[in-house]
């Protein structure tokens, strides 16, 4: 009986072996590229073993001084960028509080349909909106200096001026309606006889909402932070890279786009990038584990 | 007396809040949508109008000539074959391999089942970087290849875990029955497990479609040859571009007809393209929204 079932475990086994090898080759097997980060790997000349210099490219990033000025700009502003974005975790949790309390119900409808629709948009179209409602002719300026605010139009997207900022109203605006809905769940999930007692004792919805709704949605809170912290050095490279230009370039290159740049620089610098690649790598993941036992030790929950 | 006082002032302040949120989630949610309205009313009106930037709430002097004219982009009518190539594709196997081996990974008989799970599911919490990954698409020669839009996304960690934890819920008695009639893993699979899963698997394939539409980064790294440019690719293309590409519509038109009022303008183009590519997203969204919703809640009560 236990060897039939054996063998049928296998046979189950070799049905999912195809997608287990494509993850093997895909996920796994690009590891093995981290070794360029040890080695003079020029592409396309073939790898060789003789080109091994250690940690060269580990020191180079932190002692030569062009080198140093470019990594304290990149970590400066991924930690600017991821900073903001982290101050204001709780816009969507307030944002989906006081969306709760709009009590017509087409209405509310409407609002978190409209407000989670650009969370769907790629980032290329959403680089495309800004461009084509911040340029000379766009809406934006055709109308200040409708309302005689500005005389000449003023170019929003060739600017050096709060750039981590608007990177952050673009993230907010893409994805503010669609993060609330984690919230607008927690709190259908409230008991509505919490709500009724509360108002018959003569709460105001302003009480009700701090010391019924908002306590019972911490927890949601709380774990979202957590992924949040962990994610710091990951801000993804697409949303930089499409608003990127030679205006902007100081202050939007995050590691993410960091490492593409330096790998489409001219000449390449492969090594270098596959090292802070790697670097990046091993802190996320360490982060995440750490955040996660801190869930798990606070919280007795796992938010893995 | 101090009671009644308490809760009159309360109904003030609560409408008064009322007011307020209604203000403040109105002029939020006409933030969202006017964008893609004002540039579809400016697709749609007089060119030179547009130019000026005097088409802000409505359409004027309605015409298409710009739709027209984009289908005469030679490279446009390529790139939207291969985005929707690659949307259909990749999500149609992506739901049939994701049911597959979610099931796999509910059988207790499979060998060594919970290390192959983790195995897989590890995987959503590192990458090896954008060179790595590079380098091993080249070795496989999945670049300018179509494959390489198709093989690197079939398995997806997240979209197994959404279905295994669907069809763990399921009652076991379903599949127990179709068990004692001698039915086997592939029987049980099309006749119980893949039918009964289509609320968990539309879910994943409308997010697997957007992803799939939306997909930039991929045709960045690996593409060279325009024949294999999506929709996403080609629209970043002409808002870098500052060649003349109305020139290319307009000349290419050769009547003169177009040449007086809805003349092609470099922005009249970026913006038509802009609505052809956001307009399946746009169309999609409102009517499967509560799919959406249900993906990430499931996802987040995952265990």
């Amino acid at each position: 009986m236990t060897n039939t079932k054996r063998v049928q475990g296998y046979k189950e086994f070799l049905l999912i072996l195809p997608f287990i090898m494509l993850v093997a080759v895909f996920c796994y097997y690009p590891l093995y590229g981290w070794i360029y980060s040890f080695f003079d790997y020029k592409p396309p000349l073939p790898f060789s073993w003789d080109s091994f210099v250690g940690l060269k490219w580990f020191k180079l990033m932190f002692s030569n001084p062009s080198y140093l000025r470019q990594t304290f700009a990149v970590l400066r502003n991924t930690f600017a960028i991821s900073g903001i974005a982290l101050a204001f975790t709780w816009l969507p949790m307030f944002f989906a509080v006081f969306l709760n309390e709009i009590k017509f119900a087409p209405f509310r409808k409407f609002v978190q349909t409209a407000t989670s629709l650009p969370n769907f948009i790629s980032w290329v179209l959403v680089y495309s909106v800004a461009f084509l409602l911040m340029n000379n002719s766009g809406m934006v300026n055709s109308t200040l200096q409708n309302l005689g605010i500005t005389n000449a139009p003023i170019d929003f997207m060739k600017s050096s001026d709060h750039v981590w900022f608007n990177m952050w109203l673009w993230l907010t605006w893409k994805n503010v309606g669609w993060a609330a809905i984690m919230y607008i769940a927690a709190i259908a999930g409230v008991d509505a006889e919490m709500y009724e007692a509360a108002r018959i004792d003569g709460a105001s919805r302003l009480k009700c909402i701090r010391h019924i709704t908002l306590p019972s949605i911490l927890p949601t809170f709380f774990v979202l932070l957590l992924l949040n912290i962990s994610n710091i050095l990951n801000n993804g490279m697409e949303q930089f890279y499409v608003f990127q230009n030679s205006w902007n370039r100081d202050y939007i290159q995050v590691l993410d786009l960091y490492v593409y740049n330096l790998s489409t620089s001219k000449p390449p610098v492969y090594s270098i990038s596959t090292a802070l690649s790697m670097l990046k790598s091993v802190v996320s993941v360490a982060l995440l584990f750490s955040a996660n036992w801190l869930s798990k030790a606070v919280r007795k929950e796992s938010i893995l | 007396m101090s009671k009644m006082n308490r809760i009159k002032d309360s109904t003030l302040s609560d409408k008064i809040l009322d007011v307020i949120v209604c203000i403040v989630y109105a002029v939020f949610a006409f933030i969202c949508v006017y964008p893609f309205y004002y540039i579809f009313i400016n697709t749609i009106s007089n060119n030179k109008l547009s130019e000026q930037g005097a088409v802000l709430w409505y359409p004027k002097q309605i015409h298409f000539d710009n739709y027209t004219a984009a289908f005469r982009i030679p490279s446009l009518g390529q790139a939207a074959f291969i985005s929707v190539s690659r949307t259909v594709i990749v999500t149609l196997l992506v739901v049939l391999i994701s049911a597959f081996t979610a099931y796999m990974f509910t059988r207790e008989t499979l060998w060594k089942r919970k290390f192959w799970f983790r195995f897989v599911m590890i995987t959503m919490y590192f990458n090896a970087g954008i060179i790595p990954w590079y380098l091993t698409m080249m070795n496989l020669k999945l670049t300018n290849n179509f494959l390489g839009y198709v093989l690197p996304g079939l398995v997806a960690p997240f979209y197994i875990l959404l279905t295994k934890t669907y069809i763990e819920g399921l009652p076991k008695s379903i599949q127990e029955a179709a068990q004692i009639d001698g039915a086997g893993i592939f029987t049980i699979f099309s006749r119980v497990i893949f039918p009964v899963s289509t609320p968990i698997l539309s879910t994943i394939a409308i997010f697997s479609a957007v992803t799939q539409w939306n997909s930039f980064q991929d045709t960045l790294l690996l593409m060279t040859n325009e024949k294999l440019f999506t929709l996403q690719f080609v629209l970043y293309r002409y808002l870098q571009s500052s060649s003349s590409l109305s020139s290319i519509v307009n000349s290419s038109s050769g009547a003169a007809a177009l040449m007086a009022a809805n003349a092609q303008t470099q922005t009249s183009i970026r913006m038509t393209v802009t609505i052809i590519v956001a307009l399946p997203i746009l169309l999609v969204y409102p009517f499967f929204q509560r799919y959406f919703i249900k993906g990430i809640m499931i996802g987040a009560v995952k265990g």
